[in-house]
């Protein structure tokens, strides 16, 4: 196999097209534009669906239609965009269709601005759409990954009837970086037995999200849940760099995690012990190697370009055993190798210093820190 | 043993009857949740003899609304969805093109297709989307207990605009097939009413021609239904007839906006 150089946003639609995607509909939107101009060139070159959107709200509910039909569907877009789309998402959770969705994330709120940001955290894997749902949250950091990742989402997404998103941001989205490319599936011509097709030879099929009976859509939701659990038992999918010694662990993801690589190397060389935990899947978290971790560190330092979102799941997983900082830059500005590493020299300073970040000290810190 | 006795053994002779009016094969039996008097069940079972006349009841796939009309997908014999409130047309644009051999149809209310679902239906017609529309205004959000519509007559007393419809507060009534009907994806755009029998029959031939248009694959077709929300214009049903005739059908007059010559026999 040879490596070719490949824009992120390219690679990514590219990666799609391989995993047999048989119909796009996005509107544009920088910094994803490329990703839908690609589409637009390649799908009709192999005789699939390909439509630019009035809105992203007609995107999301064309990619809706064509789930139902039981077609491999999906849409891209960044931040300002995945916020209109969110009563489509919320539906097709509720109808339980599969598709992917690609989100370039950019610095917000409102328009804010087309840097990339870490800033839809929430809205991709808490409130997607109103409803007790979460989709599958795929985290790439490189190029690479990403279409590694999109390759595997539509088998994601119809093994479990779910929206599987991949989360970038605008430096993945732009960035250039020699890729691997995946072999072209086979188009799957079978459609699955619950897509709307037509009653000929069978009884009708009816795909909806509308449950009057309270009871009812009580046991929608709990058959929902219980999708939602085995998911999150079994998808969990993360990265540990240097962690089997390590005594100050850096969680990042996406771009972020690979910057931080660095910072964990350039800790190493100044005699700090350093590690990194780079959640690939964000929804689910995965909970139990950070959890694991943590009964092994002296303190954590969460690093996104937000003010703090996957803190939460951070926090919500330490429980105070160690002490966790967090360090963030929003509005495009990605943090440097530099900051992170001096983040982690400064907590290992106060830590030899006996300033709370040590074992003797947790209790008595947790709540100044946390 | 069974419990159900054998019904050919105690069958007694007696007359026999000649079925002679049926219920169409696209339409279930189960009763309907509409209002006594409310003229969405006669549009479904006109849209229903549609699709049974043309043999396509196999390859028809219905997309509900938000409305009154949510739960049509229950009531046709056909495989169905439910969109979201006005985004049936982005919906059905997505099966249509996933399944371009299949007949594809939305059923919308006027709050649903020309308030919140604007933009949806006028980018369906501008595309030209091989899909076929029945668009039922009742001049109000019959389902959500009688609220003003775009499409509310000026004057109109809601209950959202208790003191009737005032132009310089709510606007003026929205006409959307005439302005559908301006777009060259569009290959059928006429309004019909339900206000008597004659126009029924009339409504009916426009449904018939709507769904034709997409078996020939002309471009979008709609029909605008002039429908009765007895409830909600707080009328009993044949006043509610009248009200159709007098109030509705001076703003929204019957008539074809554009029909494409080779529907014109059809
Ligand atoms: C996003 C959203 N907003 C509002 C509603 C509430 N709602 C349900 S039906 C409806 C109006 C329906 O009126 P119309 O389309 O005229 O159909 P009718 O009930 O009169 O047949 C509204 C506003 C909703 N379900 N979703
Ligand atoms: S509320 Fe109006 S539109 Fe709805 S079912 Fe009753 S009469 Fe019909």
């Amino acid at each position: 196999m040879t490596r070719e150089l490949w824009k992120g946003n390219e690679a990514l639609a590219e990666a799609a097209v391989r995993a047999g995607v048989d119909a796009f509909f996005g509107y544009p939107i920088t910094p994803q534009t490329e990703l839908l101009e690609y589409m637009a060139r390649r799908m009709p070159e192999l005789g699939r669906t390909f439509l630019q959107a009035e809105s992203e709200i007609g995107a999301i509910n064309m990619v809706y239609g064509a789930a139902c039909a039981g077609v491999r569907a999906m849409t891209s877009s960044s931040s300002p965009g995945i916020s209109l789309m969110q009563e489509g998402l919320s539906y097709i959770a509720g109808s339980e269709v599969p598709c992917v969705l690609v989100d370039i994330m950019r610095g917000g709120p409102g328009l804010g601005n087309i840097q990339p940001g870490q800033g839809d955290y929430f809205q991709v894997t808490r409130s997607a759409g109103h409803g007790d749902f979460h989709p599958i949250v795929l985290a790439p950091s490189t190029v690479q990954e990403a279409v590694d990742l999109t390759y595997l989402s539509f088998d994601l997404a119809f093994r479990y009837r779910t929206i599987v998103i991949i989360a970038g941001d605008g430096a993945l989205g732009q960035m250039m970086e020699p890729v691997e490319m995946p072999p072209m599936r086979e188009p799957t011509v079978d459609r699955p037995d619950w897509a709307l097709s037509g009653t000929a030879g069978r009884a009708p099929r009816i795909i909806t999200s509308l449950y009057l009976d309270a009871e009812e859509l009580e046991r929608t939701n709990l058959r929902l849940q219980e999708k939602l659990h085995a998911i999150h038992t079994t998808e969990q999918n993360w990265e540990s760099y240097q962690t089997e010694d390590a005594e100050w662990l850096v969680v990042a993801f996406g771009t972020v995690g690979r910057i931080a690589k660095s910072a964990v190397r350039a800790a190493r060389g100044a005699g700090i012990r350093a590690g990194l935990f780079r959640p690939i899947s964000l929804w689910p978290y995965p909970e139990a190697a950070l959890d694991e971790l943590i009964e092994r560190v002296q303190g954590v330092l969460v690093v996104e370009m937000n003010a703090g979102q996957m803190l939460e799941d951070v926090r919500a997983i330490v429980q105070g055993r160690v002490p966790v900082r967090f360090l963030g830059r929003m509005g495009g500005v990605i943090p440097l190798p530099d900051e992170i590493s001096a983040e982690l020299a400064h907590m290992a300073r106060m830590h030899q210093r006996g300033n709370g970040f040590g074992s003797q000290h947790r209790a008595a810190e947790r709540s100044k820190i946390l | 043993m069974s419990l159900t006795p054998d019904l050919d053994v105690i069958a007694l002779p007696g007359p026999t009857f000649d079925v002679v009016y049926e219920g169409p094969d696209a339409l279930k039996d189960v009763p309907t949740h509409y209002c006594p008097g409310c003229t969405h069940g006669i549009i479904h079972r006109m849209v229903a003899e549609t699709i049974d006349e043309l043999g396509i009841r196999g390859r028809t796939i219905g997309v509900a609304p938000v409305g009154c009309a949510v739960f049509a997908y229950k009531y046709f014999n056909l495989d169905g969805c439910e969109a979201a409130h006005g985004r049936a047309p982005a919906m059905a644009t997505g099966i249509k093109r996933s399944l371009p051999d299949r007949i594809v149809f939305t059923y919308q209310g006027d709050g649903d297709l020309a308030s919140i679902g604007g933009n949806e239906i006028l980018h369906a017609a501008l595309r030209g989307e091989r899909i076929t529309v029945i668009f039922v205004n009742n001049a109000i959000y019959g389902m959500t207990g009688g609220q003003l519509a775009p499409t509310s007559p000026e004057g109109m007393v809601t209950s959202s605009s208790p003191l009737g419809r005032d132009p310089m507060l709510a606007g003026y009534p929205i006409h959307m097939t005439e302005m559908l009907a301006t777009m060259p994806g569009v290959a059928l755009a006429v309004r019909r009413s339900m206000h008597s029998v004659a126009e029924m029959r009339k409504t009916k031939k426009a449904i018939r021609q709507a769904f034709q248009a997409q078996i020939d694959g002309l471009g979008l077709a709609i029909v605008e239904i002039l429908s009765s929300c007895p409830t909600n214009w707080h009328l009993e049903p044949t006043a509610a007839l009248d009200y159709i005739r007098e109030r509705m059908v001076p703003e929204y007059p019957v008539g074809d906006f554009k029909i494409a010559a080779q529907l014109t026999n059809k």
